[in-house]
């Protein structure tokens, strides 16, 4: 056996030793379309609901010491909780299915060690952040739920990263800072919000598309 | 002169034991539904090669139970650790060689 044999062997070994951490460690298929659906569910609901808070607030109340009052207040709350639910739902399932795509074009299961992995270590912080987000509508502390909202899935992601494609560190790290500065301007919190979750995933999922799956589309 | 392939494993010269070694050193532990998934082997294939990794004692076995269902993990050791990553080196070394 001669040795540009001998190397080549040996290079295809350690791209299979490669390959097999890899695939073992982290959920690979995550695709970019998936961060693309999820930010444009994101701003469509962001937008509702700015036109729904503009007409409570253009519809006369008064500001006391616990916020704003008028007419309505707990039924814009109840339609308000509705909607971020169906956000939330639509972003997943449209998100779920643009994975779910890739990973069966690259012939890969969906469901399996890595993506296990992946999910319950995003659901760890993730399930922490929805009860403290719970916790701030039962106490009535609107200014500080988009932030919450913003540095805990922030944190879920930088989480996350170690199971997936460590791009997603970046967008964690920019949700955190993002919430962070949220915390000091609570007027403009569903346009942070909408920057965050609408914006930021638009850019970051045509970024991860057009690094990793343009070749195949 | 020195043989270029002395350093090698012979026992990581299966891709089925190789992948598995890859796998462990990068998982704490990992169960044996979730290795033959990854490695797509049948139960019979798979298990042969772990035995022949756990009598070099390059693998630790652990049985416990889900329920009332057998699940078995497994998991590197450290003599396995570093068996598998002087292979790694020497596989390095075969290719830096002829450069």
């Amino acid at each position: 056996m001669d040795n540009g044999n001998e190397a080549s062997q040996s290079l295809e070994a350690l791209q299979d030793i490669k390959r097999m951490m890899e695939r073992s460690s982290r959920f690979i298929s995550l695709s970019g379309l998936s961060g693309l659906s999820a930010g444009i569910c994101a701003l469509v609901g962001a937008w509702i609901a700015d036109g729904w808070m503009r007409a409570y607030y253009g519809g006369g109340g008064f500001v006391t010491r616990y916020g704003y009052k008028a007419a309505g207040a707990h039924e814009l709350k109840e339609r308000l909780i509705l909607l971020a639910l169906g956000v939330l739902a639509a972003a997943l399932l449209s998100s779920t299915f643009f994975t779910w795509r890739k990973a069966r074009r690259n012939n890969l299961p969906i469901w399996d060690h890595s993506s296990r992995k992946l999910t319950i270590n995003m659901a760890i912080p993730l399930a922490a952040g929805g009860f403290f987000v719970l916790g701030l509508l039962d106490h009535a502390e609107w200014d500080s739920i988009a932030p919450a909202c913003l540095v805990f899935y922030g944190l879920a992601l930088v989480n996350a990263s170690k199971y997936t494609l460590t791009d997603i560190r970046y967008l964690g790290i920019m949700e955190v800072i993002l919430g962070c500065i949220n915390m000091y301007y609570p007027e403009g919190g569903l346009y942070f919000w909408a920057v965050g979750f609408g914006v930021l995933h638009i850019i970051y999922g045509l970024f991860m598309w057009w690094k990793y799956e343009r070749t195949d589309a | 002169m020195k043989n270029p392939i002395g350093n090698l494993n012979k026992v990581f010269d299966s891709r089925i034991r190789m992948g598995v070694m890859s796998i462990l050193l990068v998982n704490t532990e990992i169960s044996f539904n979730d290795l033959k998934q990854l490695l797509e082997l049948t139960d019979g294939n798979l298990a042969s090669h772990l035995v022949n990794l756990e009598e070099n004692g390059f693998i630790k076995v652990h049985k416990g139970f889900i329920g009332r269902k057998t699940n078995t993990t497994y998991s590197i050791t450290r003599t396995g650790e570093k068996a598998f990553k002087d292979h790694i080196e020497a596989l390095e070394n075969m290719i830096r060689g002829v450069k």
